[in-house]
């Protein structure tokens, strides 16, 4: 893929747009529709399309493997230590409400967006993941 | 609850640390649980605190705080067991062995969820973690047979998964409702369509398939036999035991013994299947050469009994299948760990390897054959139990051919676990061949096991004492 | 005309069976994995179809008073499904490859006739 001019000039162009709509997927998520799965997905689509045309040593210099190694387990905690702060707040696991006592809805609005993110997080790190597993195990 | 951190360890023994105390945590949880319910009756907690029909309910009565006790004993005792077995026999490097435990505590985490929730599609995701975490856990395996037995498993259960969602799926078009206790609350209205019935039957099969009922066994000897012996004793003292939750809670509690046994004639199946499945299964163990695939077809041998107990639908028969989930898993783990031991040493079960065991590793095998008798069912074993309940059941019901065909299919077990025996103690060992006892390591959670085995035996009012609790809960009878 | 009415149901079990069949009939490993990815999308246009509500929009809250909104709680479902249909699929290619370097084939029977070899 190294010689063809115009994949590599059209993913220079659309990998910072495809990056740019996975976090307005991600943080818009909470008005309309979208979220992290769908974030986390896209994100690490464009990943796999910049591995795709500037080859895999590349894109491993860009995302290298031990920053896929916290992602994953850190969005699970992310999400886990939410829904713990929930219960230390009083209320139930997941308990959104409670974050702030004062606001409820307020509460609701931070609860959903670290539960994004995390969630975002850990599917986009998943997906880059599995790519380098099946592309890295030929050689 | 939460696996992940252990992934965040890097050296093995640290993150191997952590997850023993993760399971024991977990266990003396779940214990404080089954006190408190059997004190104060079902607990319910709402994820999220969400109205309970909308949200998501935990909910925790006699049957799965029971169950809930056993998945976090074998964890935490299995878990104890894994580390040396993973070092020196799986041969994982350094860095990989995180996995290996994130793998066993998300199966875990899977398991305890089935049995916690009280929302019908959340029983899915968490079966679907299990499972696709005991594929991962059974491909560790170092023969190459383990990837094509994960494959297999993976098809099949995959399958069964997806015979589940479907019928989900189809009650929750005809009810609206995903909340275990509002489902059976809205079933009886609209239990005579067919949407309802084809559900039921898509939820047979599917839970079928992933409990290795008898004709959809096909997956599991090979699975239990090439998976690495710490997977296997966790996966068969749990796995299988949790399906047949799974089967218990959506017959009775969601649908209702009257709609399951009267109005589809689910008893009648049941019962010619598990009749089968036990004798089959038996008679093909008697002829396995490998040690642990033996114990695999006496694995669905056993699935067989807890069958018959559910086909009964009397509170002698459920009482039965309840106590011997829980015996089950103590004698399948004592010996598939008294295994794991003797693999250790000398690196294969084939049973023409074991001559001589019997003097070399005098514990190992004692275990080995404590277990052994709880299979058969010998009085002060554990196994006694819930065999005499399971004759008692069919006695009630005056099907003494079916008790007859028990004490006959006791006596396969006689059978199979006497040419161990044999080989073991009565072959003199090959010239040369120099086997030392396993590490205590590995032999104090082996015999933790094999001495509950016997404590359960005589100690009945866990087992059997609750077991009957539950089933009168099941069958809504008045305690 | 109901049956027609019903059509995406009808497509649902086609696409099942036709998943189904796939799943048993065929040994190459890869293409079993194919056929039960349809089979799981099938299920997923089953649970679509009955969170439809003919005339519902999409279910985001808006400042309107009568609106009728679709069942949002399938799509809910379904998203999960969908998950867990991409770990199966990623974890069975991932078993499909290594089993590839250890047989050298990913035809069921040929790594059948292996193993009968090596049992001999």
């Amino acid at each position: 893929m190294k010689r063809y001019a115009i994949p590599r000039l059209m993913t220079k162009l659309l990998l910072p747009l495809i990056l740019l709509f996975a976090l307005y997927v991600q943080f818009h998520g909470d008005f309309g529709a979208g979220g992290g799965f769908q974030a986390g997905v896209i994100f690490g689509a464009g990943f796999i399309l910049y591995a795709l045309i500037f080859g895999l040593d590349s894109a491993q210099k860009l995302m290298p493997h031990w920053l896929l190694r916290i992602g994953v387990p850190l969005g699970v905690l992310i999400y886990a230590s939410v829904g713990i702060a929930g219960l230390l707040m009083g209320g139930n696991y997941l308990d959104y409400g409670a974050l702030d006592p004062h606001n409820p809805p307020h509460g609701h609005h931070l609860g959903i967006l670290l539960i994004e993110l995390g969630v975002g997080i850990t599917v986009s790190s998943v997906m880059v993941t599995i790519f380098y597993a099946f592309a890295g195990r030929g050689r | 609850m939460s696996a992940p951190l252990s992934f965040l360890f890097r050296p093995g023994r640290a993150a191997w640390l952590f997850a023993t105390a993760t399971c024991w945590l977990t266990l003396l949880m779940a214990i404080l649980l089954l006190r408190q319910v059997l004190a104060e009756g079902p607990i319910s907690y709402p994820m999220g605190s969400w109205p309970v029909p909308w949200g998501i309910e935990y909910r925790v009565d006699i049957l799965n705080a029971y169950m809930l006790v056993l998945v976090a004993a074998i964890s935490a005792v299995v878990m104890s067991f894994a580390q040396l077995i993973v070092e020196r026999r799986i041969r994982l490097p350094e860095h990989k062995q995180p996995w290996f435990y994130t793998a066993y505590l998300l199966c875990m985490t899977g398991l305890l969820g089935i049995t916690i929730t009280g929302d019908a599609f959340n029983v899915f995701v968490f079966l679907e973690i299990s499972s696709l975490s005991s594929y991962v856990l059974i491909s560790i395996g170092r023969d190459r047979r383990a990837l094509t037995a994960a494959y297999q498993y993976l098809i099949m259960g995959t399958i069964g998964a997806t015979f589940i969602l479907i019928s989900i799926g189809l009650m929750y078009v005809m009810t609206g409702t995903l909340n275990m206790a509002d489902l059976a609350a809205r079933l009886p209205a609209v239990a005579h369509t067919r949407t309802i019935h084809a559900a039921f039957a898509f939820l047979t099969v599917g839970v079928g398939l992933k409990l290795a009922l008898f004709p959809l066994h096909l997956w599991l000897p090979n699975a239990y036999a090439y998976a690495p012996s710490v997977v296997t004793a966790f996966l068969a003292a749990t796995a299988t035991k949790v399906a047949i939750y799974v089967l218990l809670r959506f017959f009775f509690t969601i649908f209702g013994p009257q709609f399951s046994f009267e109005t589809m004639p689910l008893d009648l199946i049941l019962l010619p299947l598990a009749l089968i499945g036990v004798f089959s299964a038996s008679l093909v163990a008697i002829f396995q050469d490998n040690i642990k695939r033996m114990l695999a077809y006496s694995s669905v041998a056993q699935i067989g009994y807890m069958i018959l107990g559910i086909s009964f639908v009397s509170v002698t028969g459920l009482t039965a299948s309840i106590s011997h989930l829980f015996n089950h898993a103590l004698m399948k783990g004592t010996l598939f760990m008294a295994l794991g031991c003797v693999s250790f040493r000398i690196g294969s079960t084939q049973l023409e390897r074991m001559a001589g065991l019997g003097q070399s590793m005098p514990w190992t095998m004692g275990a080995f054959v404590i277990g052994g008798l709880s299979l058969i069912g010998v009085p002060l074993t554990a196994g006694f139990i819930s065999k005499w309940y399971l004759i008692l059941g069919a006695l009630e019901k005056g099907w003494w051919p079916v008790a007859v065909l028990i004490l006959l299919t006791s006596l396969m077990a006689v059978i199979y676990i006497w040419r161990v025996v044999e080989v073991a103690y009565f072959k003199p060992a090959p010239e040369g061949q120099i086997v030392r006892e396993a590490p205590l390591a590995l032999l104090i959670p082996t015999w933790t096991l094999a001495l509950a085995n016997l404590y359960f035996g005589l100690e009945t009012s866990f087992n059997a004492g609750v077991a009957r609790q539950a089933a009168e809960m099941l069958l809504g009878v008045a305690p | 005309m109901q049956i027609l009415g019903l059509y995406n149901y009808w497509i649902f079990i086609v696409l099942m069976m036709c998943g189904f069949y796939v799943v048993i009939s065929r040994g190459n490993l890869v293409k079993k994995l194919v056929g039960l990815n349809i089979f799981q999308t099938s299920v997923f246009i089953l649970y679509i179809s009955m969170g439809k509500i003919f005339g519902g929009t999409a279910p985001i809250v808006i400042n309107q008073p009568d609106v009728v909104y679709s069942n949002p709680i399938p799509h809910v479902l379904i998203l999960t499904a969908i998950v867990v249909g991409i770990a199966t699929t990623s974890l069975g290619l991932a078993l499909v490859v290594r089993i590839n370097e250890a047989y050298g084939t990913i035809e069921e029977d040929e790594i059948h006739a292996q193993d009968q070899e090596e049992a001999l």
